[in-house]
């Protein structure tokens, strides 16, 4: 079960075996991509030759940019001009781009980010992770901003997210950023393709397009020298991702109404619990998940809801342990909310997963992470 | 009066020393192999294997930290050229190369590689040209040829959307801090004595303390264009050299 | 005619055949066979290679090592 809306209309007639990578890729042309700019890095290059080989059949803009630097720098130009533009890396190159997308969220500008997470840190390993949590929901660039965060766990969230990324970028004038991970980008899966320029443009008076008699000049900036004009932008910016918490959350659960065990996990990381859910439930363990699709705004209301009648809480990442702070913070010390998870390119098992379930609710596995 | 003496045979080409034992993971035909084992054979033979340093790139060759028995480091995609000027620095009596594929040197590090020789910092850049990435799958490369078939120009390199091919090299050697430009090729056996040359001139020349050494090589990539070892050094002759011909580009004078 | 020779390290060549290429005698060819990864790798099919090191320059995984007669000594 999901709560809140989603944007697109499944157009049932177009289903497909795709790759989660080019299903993005494929849903970014038809929410009406003006401009695609990226950098090969794997795990995600299909989505850019996917773009190469089909944009220039369809509409659109596309090109290999020199570096991921170059790409986010052209990112910024174009949706301050007005347009509908994505860019896609992975891991370290979303590092790179850190400088960029600080510059966008400042600017207030519209656009879809990408992270196809790879094992890090550094060079890391091809892999899937999910060690790019805090980086995508805390920040990574400098600053007071935050990325819209939407965490797809199947190929059809691959492609459904873009649809919503680009509406919530365009509502709120703010970078939204799909925050997937090596093994969905690769895996191959049934999908639903949504319609074709089912996702309306929205007015953009601020753009510089050209200066018409009937208006003053645009400036994309982010630079306010005076400190009383950068403290108004800035509360103004908080402002906005208040309003966009208090309307935006999404995530979806599973088996939590009676559960004695809840488990928090995103991506890729709840289909596995959703796997280990089911083997405990076999012997008779009340095990339930939630699994947040917006990463930022945090469920953090639902989750202090469920605290209330839970005994304990698991958290299941691929990663050190990022999420369980959201988690932690929004449980609020009512129950113990423990860790398992493998980093590095590493995926958990359901069976280890079940294991650690069993554990917990037998009062021998510690808190430590 | 001369004796026929039976015939007695010595080893006149082994593998260099400073090569090590570990298996080049490269495509067969990869011409990085080659380039590998010449600047090997070159520190050997000037006994500099103490002495150097070199520093890898991103790309198929990120692992050449296997191969190269010397001190190297990894950097990050592009920045090998910084990466060397931060080590020539503070070693300044050391010899210090960089070792970049084309995406490496003139995509992502254009910056670095253009103002690492405009400060003529006193290194040598090995700059190993095959018209395409390799390690990501066969994508559009700087030095991408027009009309050249890539993964993300499947139709092509069209030069009006996606530019011309590069000629970074040419570019480099006007600035003053270059000293030593050359393109030469490991496509034939005679071209691959003439690199050898090339290298061993550049770190001699490295101990002048004048300025920035730049050697470009031409290589072959099989299976990014989706040819046999021969046909893809046969397809270098026919439409590379065109473009970048091989030879010396800038000379340092004679030394007095 | 100078005598040469040449070992190939069977298990590290690829089979890219770049020195049946370059060699001027053209003595070198793929086995029948494969080593243990699968390659055919390069052989001497005949004697008359003289050791001018081509096949050693172009190969790009230094399987081969050369071997040429060396200058007969005169003896007065």
């Amino acid at each position: 079960m999901q709560n809140n809306e989603k944007s697109t209309e499944q157009n049932s007639n177009d289903i497909r075996l795709m790759k989660g990578n080019e299903a993005l890729a494929e849903a970014a042309i038809r929410a009406g991509l003006h401009a695609y700019f990226g950098y090969p890095i794997t795990p995600q290059s299909e989505i850019l030759e996917y773009l190469t080989e089909q944009v220039p059949k369809r509409h659109g803009v596309v090109l290999q940019a020199e570096s991921e630097v170059a790409s986010i720098n052209m990112v910024y130009g174009a949706a301050g001009a007005g347009k509908r533009v994505m860019t896609t890396s992975s891991s370290p190159g979303i590092s790179l781009m850190m400088e960029g997308i600080s510059y966008i969220a400042a600017a207030e500008l519209p656009c879809l980010l990408v992270n196809v997470n790879r094992g890090g840190p550094g060079l890391g390993t091809i892999q899937p992770s999910q060690g790019d949590y805090f980086q995508s929901t805390k920040g990574g660039g400098h600053g007071d901003y935050r990325l819209i965060v939407l965490a797809p766990s199947s190929v059809q969230e691959m492609a459904d997210f873009v649809f919503d990324g680009f509406r919530l970028a365009e509502k709120y004038r703010n970078p939204a950023l799909i925050l997937s991970d090596g093994a969905l980008g690769q895996m191959m899966e049934k999908v639903h393709l949504p319609a074709e320029g089912s996702l309306p443009y929205t007015e953009t008076p601020w753009a510089t397009t050209g200066k018409p008699k009937t208006r003053p000049s645009n400036f994309i900036t982010s630079l306010h020298m005076e400190p009383e004009q950068m403290e108004e932008i800035n509360l103004k910016l908080q402002a906005k991702y208040k309003a966009i918490k208090e309307a935006e959350v999404r995530y979806e659960e599973y088996l939590i109404d009676d559960a004695e065990i809840v488990l928090t996990a995103f991506g890729l990381a709840a289909r596995i619990c959703m796997d280990a859910i089911d083997m405990v439930r076999e012997k008779g363990i009340k095990a339930g998940l939630i699994r947040p699709i917006t990463l930022f705004p945090f469920p953090e209301k639902r989750i202090a809801e469920i605290s209330h009648k839970a005994k304990y809480f698991l958290d299941v990442e691929m990663n050190a342990g990022q999420m369980i702070e959201d988690v932690r913070l929004a449980v609020n010390g009512r129950c113990n909310v423990y860790f398992t998870g493998r980093m590095g390119g590493m995926i958990p098992s359901p069976e280890a997963v079940a294991e650690v379930i069993e554990k917990i609710v037998a009062n021998s596995y510690s808190l430590e992470y | 009066m001369e004796q026929d003496t039976e015939l007695t045979f010595e080893c006149v080409y082994e593998k260099p020393e400073t090569l090590t034992e570990t298996r080049l993971h490269y495509c067969p035909g990869c011409g990085h192999g080659v380039a590998h084992r010449l600047l090997m054979e070159t520190i050997d033979e000037l006994g500099i294997q103490d002495q150097t340093i070199g520093i890898a790139p991103v790309g198929c060759s990120v692992f050449a930290y296997y191969y190269m028995n010397i001190d190297m480091q990894e950097a990050a995609h592009g920045r090998a050229s910084a990466v060397a000027t931060g080590v020539k620095r503070v070693l300044p009596d050391k010899y210090v190369f960089s070792y970049q594929g084309d995406g490496d040197l003139a995509a992502i590090g254009t910056a670095e590689t253009i103002h690492t020789v405009n400060r003529g910092e006193n290194i040598l850049i090995v700059f190993i040209n095959n018209a395409i990435y390799g390690m990501t799958g066969g994508q559009m490369a700087p030095t991408t040829l027009s009309h050249q078939v890539t993964s993300t120009t499947p139709y092509g390199r069209d030069t009006k959307l996606a530019g011309y091919p590069l000629k970074i090299t040419e570019l480099i050697a006007q600035l003053p801090g270059a000293y030593y430009v050359t393109r030469q090729a490991v496509d034939t056996a005679n071209n691959i004595r003439k690199l050898k040359k090339a290298f061993k001139a550049a770190f001699e020349y490295q101990k002048l303390d004048k300025g920035t050494c730049f050697i470009e090589v031409l290589s072959n990539c099989p299976s990014g264009w989706k040819m046999t070892p021969l046909q893809a050094n046969q397809w270098i002759v026919d439409n590379m050299y065109p473009m970048y011909p091989l030879g010396d580009i800038k000379v340092p004078e004679k030394v007095k | 005619m100078i005598k040469g020779y040449v070992v190939i390290d069977k298990e590290v060549c690829k089979g890219c055949e770049l020195c049946v290429g370059a060699c001027p005698q053209e003595c070198l060819e793929l086995a029948q066979k494969i080593n243990q990864r699968g390659y055919r790798y390069a052989e001497l099919k005949d004697d008359s290679c003289t050791g001018c090191v081509n096949c050693a320059l172009v190969c790009p995984d230094v399987a081969i090592t050369v071997y040429r007669q060396t200058k007969p000594k005169k003896t007065v």
